[in-house]
């Protein structure tokens, strides 16, 4: 099952690069996978502990290396939000002069890395199938992007390649600061075994994939890759990238960092609250400083990072809960709003606040999608973020029943305060573009027809999370409640 | 027990048919938000006829364990009042936008707003947790900027949805903080749980208690627009003026002192809290009728007399007199609610004219208009008789009995005001002389529009009285009517009528010029030089430093690795390509090296 997910993908991009039509098989390996993802979602049974579906081969028995798939219902989210992301992303993927194929096949490729990483039990190839994902995305920014295309593609290439870097000497500090006899990537080991792993060196393997991971999430200071990246990137791939392959940090912060550092992710979690606050504070007032969409939109997706790591930050199932909860969320507002940005930018050839407005008129179904994502993105009740961001405040307030004014207090009331600064940009970036009086020249543009139903697709995922969001927290709560305490 | 479901989700799924299947059939669409609302209104008279029941079974919405959300129903007194409030002037005003909407082409959109605030608005009214009514708090505040921004291809109003949404977060900043403190000290958000827990809270932290019940009331600030949250209220008056009646005069402002009254007893337990609100409450009464004076525009006097009577229903809330608060709440929705929609009928007839000083002698062209109109004056001003006079004195007299001699006198004098902006805008708008070619083709509104001002006439005359009232109600002793009180506000009253009459009448311009009360004490422009020197410039600045020196200088210059690989491919001349596989290949040696080098 596991292994259809990341191999379907794998081979329509082969098939493509042989020679099938591109966006056929591209969408229908989307939907395919979309199927089996909802398949695995039912056959999933939440009241069994542990992981499910599991497949191992083993490929370097010397080192306890396997290739090691499994699913509990963090992965299972991070699943679905993959597969439902990149049927949207194909979707709107507009036509496609140079070479169509190979960029089709990097999209899937990106999917397929992705689904890949979330799916893996093995450090080695949680981390490979990462590397698989990100090399189609800087070639998709730098051959078919827009604007700058080559300063942002250098920018995020060195960023994320040192991120992985140093991700990648954490992950192995992690594997050599275990006794010999116990040197393992399987991470279902590792978790049995946590207590094994040198007591000196937890800090410093922490604060390695803190950074390493930290990079890729764009943890403030490391977050100026992000917007540049995702302005020049061809809509689908800032789609997938910033919906779905940022959270493979998150995703392995909860997975990987949490669960087998618990005491020294308490011991630097000052440094994350200031970090993160940097997230919501600074980039957030960054954000309502960008005068063109595609930026501001780059800068948001930066600053909900810090309601993510805040969640993470407060090491209670509650605030877990709630980060898990708004990495699904996040994934499909953003893709949302970078899909209804790239549709702006297709009709008008610019994204400059200054030139545009009023596109609501002629385009009303576009400025109507526009402003569910934006209020989804900003928290409002009925989406799922507000069912997540309400739970990362509720969980980070309380930290260990924090006594009254705590460093977590004042840090969960500093971020309140971006729920200020969100409504700020997001409502004047809406009333730049498709409010107000409306320019001549724009008044004949063609509104959206078919392309409602991808960005119906993910509105819908946002409000049956928001009105529904325990089908999400049944999922995702047994699997923070086992590392954290009760 | 399914009428509280069927209440308060007939309007979501009114709203939802709407966006989803008839957006492009406007009458339908118009005709399915009145339905909804009409059973949502008939349900509640079902509900007013029952005797407190057992609970109803909520929807638990969120469960961690420790955090429960659910979306339940407190039902009582208070409930039933607002609930009646809500759906009755709810559906009088779907009812008159028939009309007054007839040819919009957002039509629609327009209807599927308002069945989203009455969705919105119920939850609220039904809450019985904290995290119910923010989830609600925040979708009344979506609808209002729905409304607000109805036309939204002109320039003004996506402005004010904006000024006003964004303002009210500001308040529910403060309002979350509340609720997370409350909730951490007393592990709950239910309301009757908190009510159990409030006493020791306040023998143990008062301070506490203090800080966290101010900040609730942050929310009830931003919501019920007072001081110094008051600025977005008179701009949402861009909005179609049904709305303005509904949501930003009746209703939806009033939501905050529907959540004071329902959380009450942590006002009661924090005597610092009670000072901070009275002072809110007296500051807004007083400074928006000094403000109410000075303005031109129908809409935007009618504006400022609600941020003003709001300002007394809060004052009421901290000096102790709850129960004057609702009742004050409950007189003004009707009345209030009458003159914005009087004022909608006198825009209506004069072809969309605002200005007062463009209007005059409208007594004889729009004579049901113009009776109707005085009736909700003559309440809100407080003439004897009318419901706001039984509800302002029940404040007023409050104010003597609790001993707070200086809100005494100055909500004697917010009500002598009332009466003179009052009777300035009566004057100047239906007696003198036309002013405009606009006033003279004055013509009477269809009786779509006229029959809910006239029921709405009706309960601005006995809404104060108790055998209609006290159904409702639980009223203000009555023995404590204070003969000396009630003396003085007829005094007021007629001391501001008479003076508006003297200085308006027969006048073609205003003969009064106060800049100061005329530019609402240059508040506006404070908050936009604040916003402008502090957001603004620190919202350039972070992006001006992000981009050029934190992504130029410090991450391309000083940051390690990025500066070393940056160099050398740099020197090398290699594109992003190379580089990445320079990176990738460095990870492959330390792999091989770790696989060679390092036993298992």
């Amino acid at each position: 099952m596991l292994l259809l997910l990341i191999l379907i993908p794998i081979l329509a991009a082969s098939v493509i690069l042989l020679g099938a039509p591109a966006r056929k098989t591209a969408n229908g390996a989307a939907w395919l996978n979309l199927l089996l993802t909802l398949v695995a979602l039912l056959r999933y049974n939440s009241a069994a502990a542990g992981f499910q579906e599991t497949i191992r081969f083993p490929i370097l028995p010397d080192w306890n290396l396997q290739f090691f798939l499994g699913v509990d219902g963090l992965s299972l989210v991070m699943l679905l939000l993959t597969a439902i992301v990149t049927v949207a992303a194909l979707w709107v993927a507009p036509v496609v002069k140079d070479n169509e194929r190979a960029y089709f096949a990097s999209l899937l490729f990106i999917s397929a890395g992705a689904t890949g990483a979330f799916a893996s039990l093995d450090l080695f190839f949680f981390y490979a199938f990462h590397e698989l994902a990100l090399i189609p995305t800087f070639l998709l920014i730098g051959i078919w992007g827009t604007g700058d295309r080559q300063a942002a593609a250098w920018k995020i290439t060195v960023y994320l390649a040192v991120g992985s870097f140093i991700l990648l000497l954490g992950l192995l500090g992690l594997y050599m600061a275990m006794p010999p006899s116990a040197r393992t990537f399987d991470i279902t080991v590792l978790y049995k075994h946590a207590d094994l792993i040198a007591p000196g060196s937890r800090n410093a393997i922490y604060l390695t994939l803190l950074t390493g991971f930290g990079i890729l999430i764009s943890l403030f200071p490391f977050h100026t890759w992000a917007p540049t990246a995702y302005a020049s990137a061809p809509t689908p791939a800032a789609m997938l990238h910033s919906g779905v392959l940022k959270k493979f940090g998150l995703y392995g912060l909860i997975r990987v960092a949490l669960p087998l550092l618990p005491d020294a992710a308490k011991h630097y979690a000052w440094l994350l609250l200031v970090l993160l606050i940097g997230n919501i504070l600074y980039c957030g007032l960054a954000t309502i400083g960008q005068k063109r969409l595609d930026m501001m939109l780059g800068y948001s997706s930066v600053m909900h990072m810090g309601y993510i790591f805040l969640g993470l930050a407060s090491f209670n199932i509650i605030g877990t809960t709630g980060a898990a909860l708004l990495m699904f969320a996040h994934g499909l507002s953003i893709a949302a709003l970078f899909a209804i940005a790239g549709q702006v930018r297709e009709r008008t050839g610019t994204l400059a606040f200054s030139e545009l407005g009023g596109l609501a008129k002629p385009m009303p179904v576009l400025g109507f999608a526009f402003g569910l994502a934006a209020f989804a993105s900003i928290g409002l009740p009925g989406f799922a973020n507000f069912a997540s961001e309400i739970l990362v405040f509720f969980g980070a307030f309380n930290h260990g029943n924090a006594a009254p004014y705590s460093q977590y207090q004042i840090a969960t009331a500093l971020a309140l305060w971006g729920v200020v600064i969100s409504a700020v940009y997001m409502l004047r970036g809406y009333k730049a573009v498709f409010q107000g009086e409306i320019h001549e020249r724009w008044a004949g543009l063609k509104d959206i027809t078919t392309l409602r139903w991808p960005l119906a697709l993910l509105i819908a995922g946002l409000l049956l999370a928001g009105f529904f969001p325990q089908i999400f927290v049944h999922l995702v709560r047994p699997v923070v409640a086992a590392f954290l305490p009760k | 027990m399914t009428l509280p479901w069927i209440i308060l989700l007939t309007p979501l799924l009114s709203a939802a048919f709407i966006a989803l299947f008839t957006q492009k059939l406007r009458t339908p669409s118009a005709y399915i938000s009145v339905a909804a609302c009409t059973i949502s209104f008939i349900a509640t008279c079902l509900l007013l006829r029952q005797p407190d029941g057992p609970a109803v079974a909520g929807y638990p919405w969120l469960d961690l364990g420790t955090f429960v959300v659910t979306i339940g129903f407190k039902i009582d007194r208070l409930t039933r009042t607002m609930l009646f409030v809500v759906t009755g002037i709810g559906l009088l005003i779907h009812i008159y936008s028939l009309g007054y909407m007839e040819d919009d082409d957002g039509k629609s959109r327009y209807f599927a707003g308002l069945s989203l605030f009455m969705f919105s608005m119920l939850g609220i009214v039904f809450a019985n947790n904290f995290v119910m009514m923010f989830i609600f708090w925040e979708l009344v505040g979506v609808s209002s900027y729905v409304l607000i921004g109805h036309w939204y291809d002109k320039p003004a109003p996506p402005a004010a949805a904006n000024k006003a949404f964004m303002t009210n977060r500001i308040g529910d900043f403060g309002f979350m903080l509340g609720i997370l403190m409350l909730w951490v000290h007393t592990g709950t958000i239910y309301f009757d749980k908190l009510q159990a827990a409030v006493p020791a809270l306040a023998h143990s932290d008062p301070k506490f208690l203090w800080i966290a019940t101010v900040l609730v009331f942050c929310g009830a600030v931003g919501k019920s627009a007072q001081f110094p949250l008051h600025v977005w209220l008179p701009d949402a008056m861009e909005g179609p003026t049904p709305v303005s009646a509904l949501i930003h005069a009746a209703t939806m402002v009033a939501a905050g002192v529907y959540m004071l009254s329902r959380v009450y007893f942590l006002v009661a337990a924090s005597p610092v809290a009670q000072s901070v609100i009275a002072f809110i409450g007296i500051t807004t009464a007083v400074g928006a009728a000094l403000m109410a004076t000075q303005q031109n525009d129908i809409k935007r006097i009618l504006a400022y007399s609600t941020l003003s009577q709001l300002g007394y229903m809060v004052t009421a809330v901290g000096i102790a007199a709850d129960n004057a608060a609702m009742f004050h709440l409950f007189t003004h929705a009707f009345f209030k609610a009458l003159l914005f929609l009087g004022s909608g009928a006198v825009i209506y007839g004069t072809h969309h004219e605002q200005d007062i000083w463009k209007m005059g002698g409208l007594k004889n062209r729009l004579p049901s208009t113009f009776l109707t109109f005085l009736a909700g004056t003559l309440a809100l001003t407080g003439c004897p008789g009318f419901a706001g006079f039984f509800s302002k004195d029940a404040i007023i007299t409050a104010a003597l009995d609790h001993k707070h001699p200086l809100i005494f006198v100055l909500a004697l004098s917010a009500a002598f005001l009332t009466s003179f902006y009052m009777f300035r805008l009566m004057v100047v708008v239906f007696w003198g002389h036309t002013r405009s070619k606009h006033a003279r083709d004055g013509h009477q509104p269809p009786p779509v529009m006229t029959v809910p001002l006239v029921i709405l006439s009706v309960f601005s005359l006995i809404g104060g009285y108790s055998f209609f009232a006290g159904k409702f109600l639980t009223l203000p002793h009555e023995e404590h009517i204070n003969l000396g009180v009630m003396a003085l506000s007829l005094f007021v009253f007629a001391a501001g009528a008479g003076l508006a009459w003297f200085v308006y009448n027969g006048k073609d311009s205003d003969p009064i010029s106060v800049p100061l009360f005329a530019n609402r004490f240059y508040i506006d422009d404070f908050y936009h030089t604040l916003i402008a020197l502090t957001q603004d410039f620190l919202a350039s600045v972070s992006a001006t430093f992000d981009r050029w020196i934190l992504d130029g200088v410090i991450v391309r210059g000083v940051s390690g690795a990025a500066w070393v690989t940056g160099f050398v491919l740099r020197f090398l001349q290699l594109g992003n390509l190379q580089a990445y596989a320079f990176l990738f290949g460095l990870g492959s040696v330390a792999l091989i090296y770790f696989f060679l080098f390092v036993k298992p």
